[in-house]
């Protein structure tokens, strides 16, 4: 094992920088068979030492189900690949050469979910008393039916110490190699009870404040675009899901494999870091999430002996065309459905600025369609001054309101359109901020609700109000200067004072009536059938 | 001469109250709140009573009906001008009943059959002069306005009847008797405030911070986010301008949307109104009572010249007080 430590040592140095004394020793490119044994090694090497530190909980689970399970909760990174079920244990041992990467890395990110299942099982056990057997139970049942066991976005779990303590672990470890790390934006002002379990940041305190120059971890373009997005210069679904694409596809540009890495499996790892700032930044939408979910997967698909570049070359294919067929086609398709819905005389009523509804109605006007379009606003972002803006260029007749006027000007509206941000698979629509209250007012009025949406922001959480997962803004922003006098300048002096700046909230399915996808006209309980059709296609 | 004096001080005093209801109604003047306007009416009319020449009750009513006329008309939509000047003349009315000696319930009610048998107008009845009638009047007069005093308090009293501990309460834009409402239940319950803070012109964080000084753990929310915190609020609690005769209200913008929210999640909605808000109008159309305020609060006219350069039409419109709607329950002094 000597040679074989060597080498690891060897590598490990090599990831630290020290590419002279790499040069030296590996000079001819490793075999594919030798590349896995080596990384095989590593994690075995990674595992003893995680199992030394684990603590005695362990040696009960090895006893109920005879496995090494280390019970340190462990992240999602996907070096590290235990196997504490033994029916898999064997496959994951011996890597099979004919194996297709995919293939295991299914098999490995269930025994991935049912070591957290219990992990979670077992942490609840202490808590109780100690019950593991309860606990340990749960742990065999996982592996019969495909675990579905979901991890809580840590971006609702604010009110944890236990979850923020982890997620400043996993930020940590991630530049366990590199100086520098992904800084923890700490929150701003006090925080309404409700929302207490959500982040709250002010846009003073931008996070890139607290990375120190250079920033080799992390890509010079995902530093910009993460200044973007917590400064809210880009804003809207479809604008932050181009631009994180775009700034990936330089991120793969810029990239080059380490010797004894895969393409496959590095980029992956690099990227991860990546996604964390992005989402200290602000926390990533739902079509970010599909994005770098159909990333990783096309990262992971690509063949072992494809050449660097051509591998390049492939992904920023696959980003282009997903780019095109996702959001431009899309939104061409949404379009003709939508302009059918369109009759002269119209008189339609917009919320904000939704890229795909601007398209929609200038896309109209040029078929000669003649409406006229009320776009409805509201504090703090008045992003329908924007819209406004976009739409009277083109010369459509329009007016502008502000929310709290929409039931003096609903009864002149016939149709109302609106975008979404995500649709839930219970078939709620998430969207900014208003858009449940306009589809309320346009009910009472009977008024015909259509909401145009992708298929790539459809999602499989499920939420029945607004509270659960939402995003707080910077609260300062509430504060508005009138005739001189700003009531709310001293908020944070007052101690039973909260300002509260909801960015999104979910509209119930019975307020809509219909909802315009890529797909076609769909009504929107309908969402979860267009997921599982997506998903057996993949 | 001490009458022609006491005339065109009178005059001048009309005259300044009028331009002072035309500049509030704009926003550009103090916005004075609905009591007020209530009891500086009431004081010009008594001081009318007192101090213009009339012989008899008729007379007196004629004087009061063209003040009231041209009160109404320097600001429409100041509602309780109206009330508090067809709360004097049903004073008179009572006052000359009284003085005539005849039982009231008789004169009150004109029934069906005394409507058909008297034929003629019932005017003449006004044109007995009566010594006492001025002094009783003014009165009359002076009660009213101790009442209108109170209304406030008394509304407050009930507070603690409505609200229990632990409730989250919401309320929109800002009502002093909301404010005095929620102030007085504070003194012994503990609950939250979220308040709606009504765009453009804000007073949402007025009454936050107004509340906050007691001690009254305070949310202040933006408009768009009413329907989205509905689901967690116990109550609503609103002001109004003036509650119409078929139980509408007439209130502040986003009025009627927070009261379809409240009726969606099933939430009650309470009004606290005194007295003087309540007016006999009927609501004929929607658009009869809407006030428009310039759009310059909501999109500045130097914005406009970006879409003027490309000769396209667009109109801006603000509402400042919009009415509405059927669904509440009614708290009265």
């Amino acid at each position: 094992m000597a040679d074989s430590d060597g080498r690891q040592v060897d590598s490990i140095n090599h990831s630290t920088g020290n590419i002279c004394r790499l040069k030296l020793f590996k000079r001819k490119e490793l075999t594919r068979e030798e590349k896995q044994r080596l990384r095989k090694e590593k994690k075995q090497h990674k595992k003893n030492k995680k199992d030394d530190r684990g603590p005695p909980e362990k040696e009960k689970e090895k006893e109920k189900a005879s496995v090494p399970a280390p019970s340190k909760p462990a992240t999602q990174s996907p070096a590290h690949k235990a196997a504490p079920v033994p029916v898999n244990a064997s496959a994951s041992e011996s890597p099979v050469a004919a194996e297709k990467p995919a293939k295991s890395k299914a098999e490995q990110r269930a025994e991935r979910r049912a070591r957290q299942d219990t992990e979670r099982a077992s942490k609840q056990g202490k808590k109780e008393g100690g019950q593991l057997s309860a606990s340990s139970k749960p742990k065999a049942t996982p592996n019969e039916l495909q675990p579905v066991v979901k991890r809580l976005p840590e971006h609702i779990q604010v009110d944890d110490p236990a979850a923020l303590k982890k997620l400043a672990k996993k930020l940590e470890r991630q530049q366990v190699r590199q100086i520098n790390i992904v800084p923890l934006r700490s929150d701003y002002g006090y925080k309404v009870s409700l929302f207490s379990h959500l982040h709250q940041y002010s846009r003073k305190n931008p996070p890139t404040q607290q990375i120190s120059i250079p920033a080799t971890v992390i890509h010079p373009s995902i530093v910009r675009l993460g200044l973007q997005y917590s400064q809210g210069i880009i804003a809207g679904s479809n604008a932050r899901s181009v631009a994180l694409l775009h700034a990936f596809k330089q991120v793969i540009r810029d990239y080059s494999t380490p010797p004894n890495e895969e393409l496959s499996r590095d980029l992956v790892n690099k990227l991860s870091p990546y996604i964390s700032f992005l989402s200290q930044c602000r926390p990533l939408s739902a079509s970010m999430g599909n994005a770098i979910k159909y990333i990783k997967k096309e990262i992971s698909n690509i063949p072992s002996q494809c050449k660097e570049e051509e591998a390049k070359r492939r992904l920023q294919e696959c980003i282009d065309s997903y780019i095109n067929e996702k959001i431009i086609l899309a939104s061409e398709a949404i379009s003709k459905y939508a302009i059918e819905k369109i009759s002269d005389g119209d008189v339609i009523l917009v919320y904000g600025c939704s890229s795909l509804v601007n398209h929609i109605l200038c896309e109209a006007f040029e078929k000669q369609r003649k409406f006229r379009v009320i776009v409805v606003d509201s504090r703090p972002r008045l992003e329908g001054k924007e819209a406004l803006r976009r739409l009277v260029k083109k010369g459509i007749r329009c007016t502008y309101v502000l929310i709290s006027a929409l039931s003096y000007i609903l009864p002149e509206v016939s149709k109302v359109f609106l975008g979404a941000h995500a649709l839930l698979a219970n078939g709620y629509v998430m969207s900014r901020v208003g858009t449940s209250q306009i589809a309320l007012v346009a009910k009472a009025f009977n008024v015909p609700v259509l909401v145009c949406c992708e298929t790539y922001k459809f999602c499989e959480r499920v939420q029945t109000d607004s509270f659960v997962s939402n995003e707080l803004d910077d609260p300062d922003d509430l504060i508005v200067t009138r005739n001189g006098k700003t009531h709310l300048e001293n908020w944070q002096t007052v101690k039973s004072l909260g300002l509260l700046n909801l960015v999104y909230d979910v509209t119930p399915p019975d307020f809509v009536d219909l909802v315009i996808t890529d797909l076609g006209m769909i009504p929107c309980t309908s969402v979860p059938v267009v997921l599982r059709v997506k998903n057996v296609d993949q | 001469m001490p009458g022609a004096d006491k005339e065109t001080d009178l005059s001048e005093r009309i005259e300044s109250f009028l331009s002072e209801l035309k500049r509030c109604g704009s926003g550009a003047g103090s916005l004075r709140g609905s009591a007020e306007t209530a009891r500086e009416t009431t004081a010009l009319l008594r001081r009318t009573t007192a101090q213009a020449r009339w012989g008899n009750a008729g007379e007196l009513m004629e004087i009061i009906r063209k003040e009231g006329r041209r009160m109404t008309a320097a600001q429409p939509s100041e509602t309780t001008v109206g009330n508090m000047v067809r709360r004097v003349l049903k004073i008179i009315r009572e006052e000359y009943a009284r003085s005539r000696g005849s039982s009231e319930e008789t004169d009150q009610q004109e029934s069906l059959h005394k409507l058909l048998t008297s034929g003629g107008s019932s005017e003449d009845n006004f044109r007995q002069h009566f010594a006492h009638l001025k002094a009783n009047v003014i009165e009359a007069i002076n009660e009213l306005l101790t009442e209108l005093e109170g209304t406030t308090d008394n509304i407050s009293m009930q507070a603690l009847e409505h609200i229990h501990s632990n409730e989250v309460i919401m309320t929109i834009g800002r009502s002093r008797t909301v404010e005095a409402f929620l102030k007085d239940a504070a003194r012994k319950r503990k609950f939250h405030v979220i308040v709606a803070e009504c765009a453009p012109f804000c007073q949402g964080h007025e009454m936050a911070t107004s509340l906050c000084k007691e001690d009254i753990e305070t949310t202040v929310i933006p408009d768009a986010a009413i329907f989205a915190v509905m689901s967690r609020v116990n109550k609503v609690i609103i002001g109004t301008q003036t509650v119409l005769a078929n139980g509408g209200l007439r209130a502040v913008n986003g009025t009627h949307t927070l009261a379809l929210a409240a009726k969606h999640h099933s939430t009650p909605l309470i009004v606290c109104a005194p007295m003087f808000k309540l007016s006999p109008q009927f609501p004929n159309e929607e658009d009869t009572f809407h006030k428009f305020v310039s759009p310059h609060e909501v999109l500045p006219f130097t914005e406009g010249n970006v879409t003027q350069q490309h000769l396209t039409p667009f109109s801006t419109l603000k509402t400042e007080i919009v009415n509405k709607f059927r669904k509440k329950k009614l708290t009265q002094k």
